[in-house]
This record gives structure tokens, C-alpha cells and sequence, in this order.
């Protein structure tokens, strides 16, 4: 029976098998990825999280600003309906806002193992390319995604970041009302948010993995290690340290999916606004556009390059290094010259600078995220000039998130790096 | 057909005219869409002109109004906080003093105190930087923020200074004083905003 039906497809489609067992059975990758290589798989787990909570999120939200009752928008009103009278809408709800959190989580780690390894380099540029351009379209709809339930946090994230396109010379006024469709974040922002938030960006989302995975399988996956695995080949012209996808890293992946189930579940029903880092207090509140809530902060994942915006004192400059932070990471392959690929044979200036880059994008986080402006009074006294402490370590880690691009190209392009000599295979292979 | 000679000057010929008319049908019918994003009618029309009483605010009192869905301030200040606005140790701290940066003010307004009336200061009370509401500080003496704070507002967002008359002080991110709405004094205790005196009279 189950023959008959293959029979059946493969008659009519021919193609089918084939690129089955191009992506999966026939898809060899290296035999020893580390942990470092789950986050891919899982990114793409939190996606389909993320559209299936959605559309049923879709199903009982409103997205309107107009008040129902004095104060509150219908939209604030209709996530707290979700939350109150749908059932199971709580737990609807709660898997959108902490895999929103989660996808930013696996694909900054994603992204931190391209750089470990050097997934950027020759011949994987194109997927590098493609995996940030995901990157821009998740904070897009993040972003719209956040402005969604209308609390004050939404009404103002939303008025800061579109006003962001107002520091563009001459046409930047009128940009910021087209976007907003009114003067000030109102209805009509929500609704065009809402329709970009759940069909627009979603499509275009989805076009980039399949593009992300379909450039990926043409080059192959990098490793550990850096080594291309298609240059070693056995008679069948099988890579030598290469398992085929499925059932090996379908099985590994599980695993891994498993255990971050384990995490989000206990976020989920233990910690679902994670004490303001998830969920931000002042977004508890409706929205009011004549108050600006005292501390105003995106969420976590936008910390790092709101920090970078407001150490810079003035406006367009502020924003053009904001974008620029972004930029540089696209220009990666190209700033790095390096024939190395992975860290474990590269010289140590690239290991002490990778490591600075990870705590300046941390350190840039905290003070995105005000951490450090209550700390400061605790560390250095009450009476302690809280701005200008602040600005000095914001600053300070700013350097050093563009000293790695610069450095990276120095190091590289003038020979700098001492590295160690990469292995033919793989370092596991038998 | 098949033996027949291809005109290739004519087959490009045709190509590109049907890249460009095509083009050109693409871009018009971007428009509509593209159009379909700006302030409706319906939010341009709700930009009316606002009557604020002013009768029952308190020397060193802030009211805000909501006019085309900004926030206006109104502020009754005190004679220790117009008498600030023309200290040396306040103007050299400025970015722009002297209100030269004519788009933030109406003519009427570029003064010390930004104002027809030096005590009643009507503003929008939205940072230039990107878009908040800065806090109402009204106290002369130190803040967490500044140790030598004279009076004036201050923004959470990215921490900006600005004078009691909405004069941004220098060295923060936003870049101009904060806007001067058109208004004019119906009688002592109204004021209009959105109108100027010329018009008004």
C-alpha cells in the first residue's frame, strides 16, 4: 500500500524524492558539530512556535487604539481578554511572548558560533548574507510584534524607534508621519503594524530560511573545526567525516529540542515576564500619550544597539552607528581576511578580541537596559554624576564593538595573525 | 517560421519597450499604496485648535493639553525660574540661546523666555531627540542628573536637558530647543493653541 502511493507521487512527481534526499538523507554534514550547532534547528522550532501561537493569538486580539472604556484601547484591552476569558489564552499568549525572547536568545548564540568557527567565510558568504537579513526582518517584527498590545512601552518603543527615520535630512519628517500615518503613534500605526506583524514580514521570514537553508545545502555545513569536509571524499564520493543528516542530526537535534523545551517551559510557567525582561512592567500600563513612562527601554534584545544610540550625543550620528553596528556584521567575510576559519587555529589577537566583542555587546546591553545607571549609585555613592559614569563605560564598550571590525581587518589584512596549522579531517574522525 | 531571418534590433527594441511601459505601470501602481500610508483626513482633521484655561494654575504649575495628539505644555512659572533664563551660567550651557533656529519658535516667541507672556510658557512638550516627553523639573538646586540643575525638563529616554524655557542644553543627544507652538492669550485667563495672534485679531 505505502509502495503504491510512493509509486503513485513519483509518477507524477518526479522530483520529489530527489530533493528529499537531497536536504535530508543524502545531505551529509560533518561528523562533529558540538553544541554550538543546535541553535539553527532551534531557531526554526521557535519560528513554527511563533506562527502557530500567532495565528491563533490573531484569532481573539483587536488591533485597535480607539478606548473601549476611558484610558484603554480596545487592542489593551483584547490582550487582557486573552489573557482573563479566552481559555488557554494565557498560555497562548505566554508562548508568543517568551519564544519572541527565545528567538533572540538561539539566534544571537546562532550567530556568536558563525563567528567562533568562521561560518561567514569563503564559500559560506551567501548564507551569512541571507541569516542577517533574517536578523533585520525578526527586529522588524519583534518590534511591530511588541507595539501590538498597545501599552504604554508599545506606544512609546513605537514613537522612538519610528522617530529614529526622522534624522534623515529634508524628507525625515515626512517619513516619520507616513510610517506612523498620523502625527504621533495612533491607530492607523497599529493597524498597518498589526497587518505587516502577521502577513507581510511572516512571508518574507519564511522566503529567507528557505533561501538561508537552500544556500547553506549548496556549500555544505562548516564545523568546529573549519575544515571542508568535501575535499576528503570516498569512492562513492561520500565526504569521509560526513553522516547524513537524517536520522543523525535529526536525532541530535531532537535532543537538543528537548532540552530547551525543558527552559522555555519553565520560563512559560515559572517566570513568564522574567522580573521586567521579558515582559516590561511599564507595558502593564495603556498606552498614554501625554506620559512617558520614567524609564523608558526596549526589551533585551534591542539593548545593546539602543546603548549604542544613546552614547552617541548627537542625533543623526547617533543613529547612523546605531545601523552601522548592524552593517558591519553584514560586512563581515569582507573585513575579515583571515584564511582560518575556526577559533581553535587562529591566533590568540582574534580569540582575546571575539571575547572582548562578546562582553562590550553584553556591557552594551546593560546599559541599554539601565542596568548600569542603578548601579553606578551603588557602586560609586549616592552623590555620584550618574550620566557622565555611564556615558564614559557606554562609551568605552562602544569603541570596543567597532574596534573589533577594525581591528579584524588590521590583524588580517597586514598578516598580523600567527595561526596554528588546520588538520586535513576533522580533529573526531576515526 | 523557422527559416525566417530574427530582427534582433527590433526583438530588443520590443524588450525594452516593454521593460519600460511595464515599469512604468509597476510604479503607478505603487502609488496608490504607497499613498495609502499618509495621515488620513481623519487625522488630519483632528488637528483642531484647543482652548486651555489657564485661571486655576499655580505659580510653578505645569498643565498639559492634547492638541493634534501632542502634548502642549503650559507652564505658570515662578519669578526664580524667568529670572534663571537670562544668567550667564544658564546661556553659556545652551545650545542655541539665542532661539536662531527660527523652525522651533514663532517670530513672537524668540526671547530669552520663549513666550508672549514671560510667565506662561506654552510649549510641545515632546524631546527633539526622538519623540518623548520629558519630566517637569521645576526645583533650582541638584539632580541625580545634574548637580548644578537650574529648572527646567529633563527626558528619560536618552537623558537630554533643556531649560525652563525648553532651550536644550548642549552636550546631550537632542539637537534643538524644544517647539513653540502657535498660540495668543484670548483674555487673561484662556489661551488658544494652535493660533496665532495675527490670525487670531
Amino acid at each position: 500500500m505505502a509502495g503504491a502511493i510512493a509509486r503513485w507521487f513519483n509518477e507524477r512527481a518526479p522530483g520529489l524524492a530527489p530533493m528529499y534526499r537531497k536536504h535530508m538523507t543524502e545531505y551529509y554534514a560533518p561528523k562533529n558539530f558540538n553544541v554550538m550547532y543546535y541553535f539553527g534547528s532551534l531557531a526554526m522550532l521557535v519560528l513554527v512556535n511563533q506562527i502557530l501561537t500567532g495565528i491563533f493569538l490573531a484569532m481573539f486580539y483587536k488591533p485597535s487604539a480607539l478606548e473601549v472604556f476611558p484610558g484603554t484601547s480596545e487592542a489593551f484591552a483584547s490582550v487582557y481578554y486573552i489573557m482573563r476569558d479566552v481559555d488557554w489564552g494565557w498560555l497562548i499568549r505566554y508562548m508568543h511572548t517568551t519564544g519572541a525572547s527565545m528567538f533572540f536568545v538561539v539566534v544571537y548564540l546562532h550567530m556568536f558560533r558563525g563567528l567562533m568557527y568562521g561560518s561567514y567565510k569563503k564559500p559560506r558568504e551567501l548564507v551569512w548574507i541571507l541569516g542577517m537579513l533574517i536578523f533585520l526582518v525578526l527586529m522588524a517584527e519583534a518590534f511591530m510584534g511588541y507595539v501590538l498590545p498597545w501599552g504604554n512601552m508599545s506606544f512609546w518603543g513605537a514613537k522612538v524607534i519610528i522617530s529614529l527615520f526622522g534624522a534623515i535630512p529634508v524628507v525625515g519628517e515626512t517619513l516619520v508621519h507616513w510610517i506612523m500615518g498620523d502625527f504621533s503613534p495612533a491607530d492607523a500605526t497599529l493597524n498597518r503594524f498589526f497587518s505587516l506583524h502577521v502577513v507581510a514580514l511572516p512571508i518574507v521570514l519564511l522566503l529567507l530560511v528557505v533561501l538561508h537553508l537552500a544556500a547553506l545545502h549548496e556549500v555544505g555545513s562548516n564545523n568546529p573545526d573549519g575544515v571542508e569536509i568535501k575535499k576528503k571524499k570516498n569512492e562513492k564520493g561520500i565526504p569521509l567525516d560526513g553522516i547524513p543528516f537524517h536520522p543523525y542530526y535529526t536525532v541530535k537535534d531532537l535532543f537538543g529540542v528537548g532540552m530547551f523545551l525543558l527552559i522555555c517551559a519553565f520560563i512559560i510557567f515559572f517566570a513568564p515576564g522574567m522580573g521586567g525582561w521579558f515582559l516590561e512592567h511599564d507595558n502593564f500600563v495603556p498606552a498614554n500619550h501625554l506620559v512617558t513612562p520614567a524609564a523608558i527601554k526596549p526589551v533585551w534584545y534591542f539593548t545593546p544597539f539602543y546603548a549604542i544610540l544613546r552614547m552617541i550625543p548627537f542625533k543623526l550620528p547617533g543613529v547612523l552607528t546605531m545601523f552601522g553596528a548592524i552593517i558591519l556584521l553584514f560586512l563581515t567575510p569582507w573585513i575579515d581576511r583571515g584564511q582560518v576559519k575556526s577559533i581553535r587555529y587562529r591566533g590568540t589577537g582574534y580569540k582575546i578580541a571575539l571575547a572582548l566583542f562578546a562582553v562590550s555587546f553584553i556591557s552594551l546591553g546593560l546599559v541599554g537596559a539601565e542596568v548600569t545607571a542603578e548601579a553606578i549609585p551603588m557602586i560609586f555613592g549616592a552623590n555620584a554624576d550618574i550620566t557622565s559614569i555611564e556615558n564614559l563605560f557606554g562609551r568605552f564598550w562602544v569603541l570596543v564593538y567597532f574596534g573589533f571590525f577594525v581591528f579584524l581587518w588590521v590583524y588580517t589584512y597586514f598578516g598580523l595573525e600567527k595561526t596554528k596549522p588546520v588538520p586535513e579531517r576533522v580533529t573526531t574522525h576515526d | 517560421m523557422a527559416n525566417e531571418v530574427v530582427d534582433h534590433g527590433r526583438r530588443r527594441f520590443l524588450t525594452a519597450t516593454t521593460a519600460v511601459v511595464g515599469g512604468v505601470g509597476v510604479v503607478a501602481a505603487a502609488v496608490p499604496f504607497i499613498k495609502s500610508w499618509e495621515p488620513s483626513a481623519r487625522a488630519k482633521a483632528a488637528g483642531a485648535p484647543v482652548v486651555a484655561d489657564i485661571s486655576k494654575v499655580e505659580s510653578g504649575q505645569m498643565v498639559r493639553y492634547g492638541w493634534r495628539s501632542v502634548p502642549v505644555f503650559v507652564v505658570n512659572r515662578t519669578k526664580e525660574q524667568v529670572a534663571t533664563l537670562t544668567t550667564k551660567d544658564v546661556e553659556s550651557r545652551l545650545k542655541d540661546p539665542n532661539c536662531d533656529v527660527t523652525s522651533q519658535q514663532p517670530a513672537y516667541a524668540k526671547n530669552p523666555h520663549r513666550s508672549i507672556k514671560p510667565e506662561w510658557l506654552v510649549m510641545i512638550g515632546i524631546c527633539t531627540h526622538l519623540g518623548c516627553v520629558p519630566d517637569y523639573k521645576p526645583k533650582v538646586g541638584p539632580e541625580p542628573f545634574d548637580p548644578d540643575w537650574k529648572s527646567g525638563f529633563y527626558c528619560p529616554c536618552h537623558k537630554s536637558r533643556y531649560d525652563i524655557a525648553g532651550r536644550v542644553y548642549d552636550g546631550v543627544p537632542a539637537p534643538m530647543n524644544m517647539v513653540i507652538p502657535p498660540y495668543h492669550f484670548m483674555d487673561d485667563t484662556h489661551i488658544q493653541i494652535g493660533v496665532d495672534p495675527k490670525e487670531a485679531s
